[in-house]
């Protein structure tokens, strides 16, 4: 055992430390920066004012996914306001000379996970994206944050970032999950046993025997959604499927340069006798599918769970709350949810828009049709994930079911791009946040698991994938 | 910075990003006219009327600096948008028992206090807003205390940088740029130590 045992989260903070001084904020040196159009163009602004270039473009990443089209890439953005912004990301990376992952480019796609993709995240680094899910990359043992746009400006101009210290929070994970339980509901059970809040001020450290045995994609659906639980950041140490993952793709360390990035990562995991500021477990063997029902992520429950009552809840602001989600969500205390009629499913988003997932979902998709009265769509969560479904034919599966087979992008998750609900209509979505309006003003948010939203789109009520066969 | 204003109040846990400005109004590539978009649908009606039961389209809440808020005050989405509206409607100041991480320092970079209260404290100052809707706050982000019309003097927290930054009027982004040095000395000592981006 090290004399002075660290976890994880240390480690990447003490190696990343460019200056401290009493009474402020530690300057942390950042190896990745990832821009995309809607947090950026204030902070170029503010770089053009100052007279300021970008400190590290080597080290500096754009691309545009929240609020474009999900369309055939051969139309033109319709929205002006939309198509502005774009040609203003573009502006922007060419005049700061800023590797840009474009609208026609084939590399476009959500930028937590194009980041993953090419490799350009790596264990032991630190992250930052003007975009609070940029926690998806700590599923490489990553330090990854989202930021607000001055601090974007702060990152384009230094590299830096003035940060104080998060506390660390052990979340552990053991067992193994059943079958139709995945990911995804590790974290919404997460949401649900802490709250929205209760991670806040920490850095989660995922740890337990049914973290390890989760594929990379399945990592960073867990990581995403830290933020969920209030956590600025969550990760999870690097192993033998994180090197895996990462071997060959475009930006990882080549020849010599792997082999000594991997005795490096393998110095990061947390030491025996580290200790952390908070912890809670999680028991894989007991979780079921879950499902949210309220107006956010914490609001959830077991997909054959019944919908929390008011009257049982003693803090009158709490039990406001609920009362509230109930009202507008439209469902009633003490019911059942599966069986819940529902209008619209979508599988996408930074959460659960990879490979895997869209295998996940065509996997019950497959000689099914969606139910008449849902709309589905697939929002694959870059371009090189859509050429990847086609080769392995997921999208005929998934247009021979009846669902939309659309190009890459945030689309439904944040409604930003014309792919919205319409006022009072229900989803099942894989997405990460089901707050009032997210999807849709007056749209109402279910949050699942790719199986239980492609289960559901099949049946058109909210449904437990496993009472299929 | 110590101002004196009446208290509008929002009093709902876990007020989100989205709800204090929708993603749609994201899209803009400026800091402009967002105060009008602050909390728009919970705001406006359906055919863009105000909807005058609302408390932001009332007179008294124009013209106030406070927002007294529920517990988790920002979370979710990282927008800077969201302390921009703020600022822009006319506060300085959001009360709650806690904030939203990124949120937090989203406010401070733009002089939007984010002060938290004890959970005895955000009841006492509750039960006397019902008692006199009326009633005035002081805030001194010098001494660190508020108080409000017959009301205790509460000290409350803030980091001591953010005070610095917010009494000074400091530019975070020129203090970093002065440790030029520091920086450069960094990367000098990282190339070769830790694995960089291949090209």
């Amino acid at each position: 055992m090290p004399s002075n045992p660290r976890t994880i989260i240390q480690k990447v903070w003490d190696s990343h430390i460019v200056a401290e001084r009493e009474g402020a904020p530690s300057l942390l040196f950042i190896d990745l920066h990832l821009v995309h159009e809607v947090t950026s163009p204030q902070a170029f602004s503010g770089l053009r004012q100052r007279g300021v270039k970008v400190r590290r473009p080597d080290l500096t990443f754009a691309t545009v996914d929240h609020s474009t089209p999900t369309t055939p890439r051969n139309l033109p953005i319709l929205d002006p306001i939309a198509a502005t912004q774009v040609a203003q990301m573009e502006t922007n990376a060419q005049d700061f000379g800023i590797p840009y992952f474009g609208f026609q480019n084939r590399d476009q796609g959500i930028v937590h996970v194009i980041g993953p993709e090419n490799g350009l995240t790596q264990p032991g680094m630190t992250v930052v994206c003007g975009d609070s899910h940029t926690a998806t990359h700590g599923a490489f043992g990553a330090l990854a944050f989202g930021i607000g746009t001055s601090e974007v400006e702060m990152v384009l101009a230094s590299q830096c970032l003035l940060q104080k210290k998060s506390k660390s929070f052990e979340v552990r994970v053991d067992g193994a999950l059943k079958n139709g339980v995945t990911a995804k509901d590790i974290i919404l059970a997460l949401c649900a046993k802490i709250g929205i809040g209760g991670g806040t001020g920490c850095v989660f450290e995922f740890t337990g025997s049914a973290i390890r045995a989760l594929s990379m994609e399945e990592r960073m659906t867990v990581c995403n959604m830290s933020i969920e639980a209030g956590a600025r950041a969550g990760l999870i140490a690097p192993d033998e499927k994180t090197y895996e993952y990462l071997k060959g793709r475009r930006f990882a360390p080549k020849g010599e340069k792997w082999d000594e990035a991997v005795a490096y990562w393998k110095t990061l995991p947390t030491d025996a006798g580290a200790t952390y500021d908070h912890s809670v477990t999680i028991d894989a063997d007991s979780l079921e599918p879950m499902i949210t029902f309220g107006t956010n992520p914490g609001m959830g429950i077991a997909i054959n769970g019944a919908i929390p009552d008011p009257a049982g809840i003693a803090d009158p602001l709490e039990r406001e709350s609920l009362r509230k989600a109930l009202q507008y969500m439209a469902l009633e205390a003490g019911a059942p949810l599966a069986g819940q009629k529902i209008d619209v499913v979508f599988i996408g988003s930074c959460t659960n828009s990879r490979i895997s997932d869209l295998r996940a979902a065509a996997s019950v998709l497959k000689g099914r049709k969606v139910s008449a009265s849902v709309r589905t769509l697939v929002v694959p969560g870059s371009q090189e994930i859509k050429r990847q479904a086609e080769a392995e034919g997921l999208h005929e599966v998934f247009r021979a079911a009846g669902a939309e087979w659309r190009e890459a992008g945030c689309s439904m998750c944040i409604a930003m791009n014309g792919d919205q609900l319409s006022p009072g209509q229900y989803s099942v979505s894989t997405s990460n946040r089901n707050f009032e309006g997210r999807q849709g003003k007056g749209g109402r948010t279910f949050l699942a698991s790719p199986l239980t939203a492609a289960a559901s789109a099949v049946m058109g009520v909210v449904t437990d994938v496993r009472t299929l066969v | 910075m110590k101002f004196e204003s009446t208290v509008t109040q929002i009093q709902a846990d876990n007020i989100d990003t989205d709800q204090i400005i929708p993603a749609r109004f994201l899209k803009t590539i400026s800091k402009d006219g967002l105060g009008d978009q602050l909390f728009f649908d919970w705001r406006y009606n359906a055919d863009g009327s105000p909807k005058p039961e609302f408390i932001l389209n009332t007179d008294k809440a124009k013209a106030s600096k406070v927002l007294f808020a529920g517990d988790n005050f920002g979370c979710g989405s990282s927008r800077e948008h969201a302390p921009w509206a703020l600022t822009q409607y006319g506060f300085q100041a959001v009360i709650s028992t806690s904030f939203a991480d990124i949120f937090k320092q989203n406010s401070l970079k733009n002089r939007l206090l984010p002060l938290v209260v004890s959970r005895d404290v955000h009841q006492q100052l509750r039960d006397a807003l019902a008692a006199n809707p009326d009633l005035t706050v002081s805030v001194d982000v010098e001494t660190q205390i508020f108080t409000w019309t017959g009301g205790p003097a509460v000290a409350f927290a803030i980091d001591p940088f953010a005070k610095h930054c917010l009494l000074a009027g400091v530019d975070e982004i020129g203090y970093v740029l002065q440790h030029e040095p520091q920086i450069a000395a960094y990367e000098a000592q990282r190339i070769g130590t830790l694995n960089t981006l291949a090209s």
